[in-house]
């Protein structure tokens, strides 16, 4: 057993109170759910915290359903739930095609949404759906509920406007008109950690999010406003150097993201035509 | 905790946060899940739990508790699976080879006949270094096709899905 579990406690919450009342009482909790990257960092040898919060009891919030006009997406709705559910397939096919992409079937089994948004990574892989998509993350503190848009979610690398004692219970999704566009470059078909992620949604307004190209998933405004304007696609190539600003790193070079992330936006925008 | 454990049920005393996969070796005595990567990549160690595929090493034991899972040694020895996988020669070192088999279990006993791309999707989180997957494939297909009783699939219809 490499996982050194001895000095670890875990809890583990019936109710969304109960696992609130835990996170305010006991500070450096850290809540889990689908364990696909909080056990990779453990086996490595980092400690994300010595206090785990086991929230995979929560059933309610595993629901997808919808509320009015918005998708709402528990937390705790893992991949293959996202591929499954009606109301996703039938208002936000590109998250389908993201959560397909998301590892193995056995990681779509484990792993969350609220899991890919709390960990925060450049890379995850819904991250750009729900930037196009212009969501909201429903944050749950022991106070009450607050919204945040999902484009100022994050304030940094792995860094989030989420208070240590707040948990993501949903994610909302408004109607989206358009076609929507989604596309993941890792090293293997499957399996693979993206090197570079993309959505675009190519309707009233044209919208456009990559991750993997800065130190969070982003929006590309000056892109946008140029094939908004009517200006082409090799004027909105010159604007999206201007506001990626990718990494070497163990999974690929500055120079490759740049070049896939321009093939991506212009495949994208003949694609979507 | 207590989990049933293919099929029987079982009360252990174990740390919440230990991987499954080691409960499963270390206190139930199961060698036959395997740690690959141990990061979730390699899906040597798939378990079912609750019926579908997930891989132990990433998974707290407290969160099988009250679950049915199952292991490589669940199955008879003599599933359809398993032979079809001796047949068609789907495993040579054998590491990734229980993994396989439970992750490929739903869809041989499922009654739609899978396609090749059907296949392909439910092993993508098995890697094999030996076999190059054609023979895998192949037994999961001719397993499906012996579980229904329908003619085995002939090598043709499988070369002609791997050009398309």
């Amino acid at each position: 057993m490499r996982t050194a579990t001895a000095p670890f406690t875990l809890r583990r919450a019936r109710t969304l109170d109960a696992a609130l009342k835990i996170l305010r009482e006991e500070p450096g909790t850290v809540p889990i759910a689908g364990c696909t990257d909080v056990y990779v960092a453990l086996e490595f040898g980092g400690t994300p915290g010595t206090r785990y919060l086991d929230l995979t009891r929560l059933s309610a919030l595993k629901r997808i359903t919808t509320s009015g006009e918005k998708l709402v997406i528990g937390a705790l709705a893992t991949y293959t739930e996202l591929q499954k559910s009606r109301f996703v397939r039938a208002r936000l096919p590109m998250l389908v095609e993201a959560a397909r992409l998301v590892g193995g079937v056995q990681i779509q089994n484990m792993g969350t949404v609220g899991g890919n948004l709390a960990n925060g990574s450049p890379a995850g892989d819904t991250l750009p759906v729900f930037a196009v998509a212009d969501a909201q993350v429903v944050l749950a503190g022991l106070d009450g509920e607050r919204r945040v848009p999902f484009n100022a979610f994050y304030t940094g690398y792995r860094a989030s406007v989420r208070r240590p004692d707040e948990l993501i219970v949903a994610v909302e999704v408004p109607p989206l008109i358009g076609k929507q566009w989604f596309r993941k470059v890792g090293t293997r078909a499957a399996q693979a950690i993206s090197k570079v992620v993309f959505a675009g949604v190519r309707g009233l307004e044209t919208r456009l999010a990559l991750g993997s190209v800065a130190p969070t998933v982003v929006r590309l405004p000056a892109t946008e406003k140029v094939l908004n304007g009517g200006g082409g696609i090799e004027d909105a190539l010159s604007a999206l150097a201007g506001e990626i600003t990718p990494i070497d790193d163990l999974r690929s070079t500055a120079e490759y993201r740049r070049t896939v992330a321009a093939s991506l936006v212009r495949q994208f925008w003949s694609e979507t035509a | 905790m207590k989990f049933t454990l293919n099929g029987t049920p079982r009360e252990l005393e174990a740390h919440p946060l230990k991987r499954l996969l080691d409960v499963l070796r270390e206190d139930c005595g199961l060698t036959g899940t395997k740690e690959g990567c141990g990061e979730g990549e390699c899906g040597a160690c798939t378990v079912l739990v609750d019926g579908e595929p997930v891989v132990s090493c990433l998974m707290p034991c407290a969160q099988a508790e009250g679950c049915d899972v199952t292991t490589i040694e669940g199955l008879s020895g003599d599933h359809a699976l398993q032979r079809a996988m001796m047949r068609e020669v789907g495993a040579q070192c054998g590491i990734c080879t229980p993994g396989v088999i439970l992750a490929a279990r739903g869809l041989v006993e499922g009654a739609r006949k899978p396609t090749l791309e059907r296949v392909r999707e439910a092993l993508a989180g098995n890697l094999c270094r030996c076999t190059g997957y054609e023979a895998i494939h192949r037994a999961v297909l001719s397993a499906h096709a012996e579980v229904h009783e329908n003619a085995t699939p002939s090598a043709t219809v499988v070369a002609n899905e791997n050009n398309a």
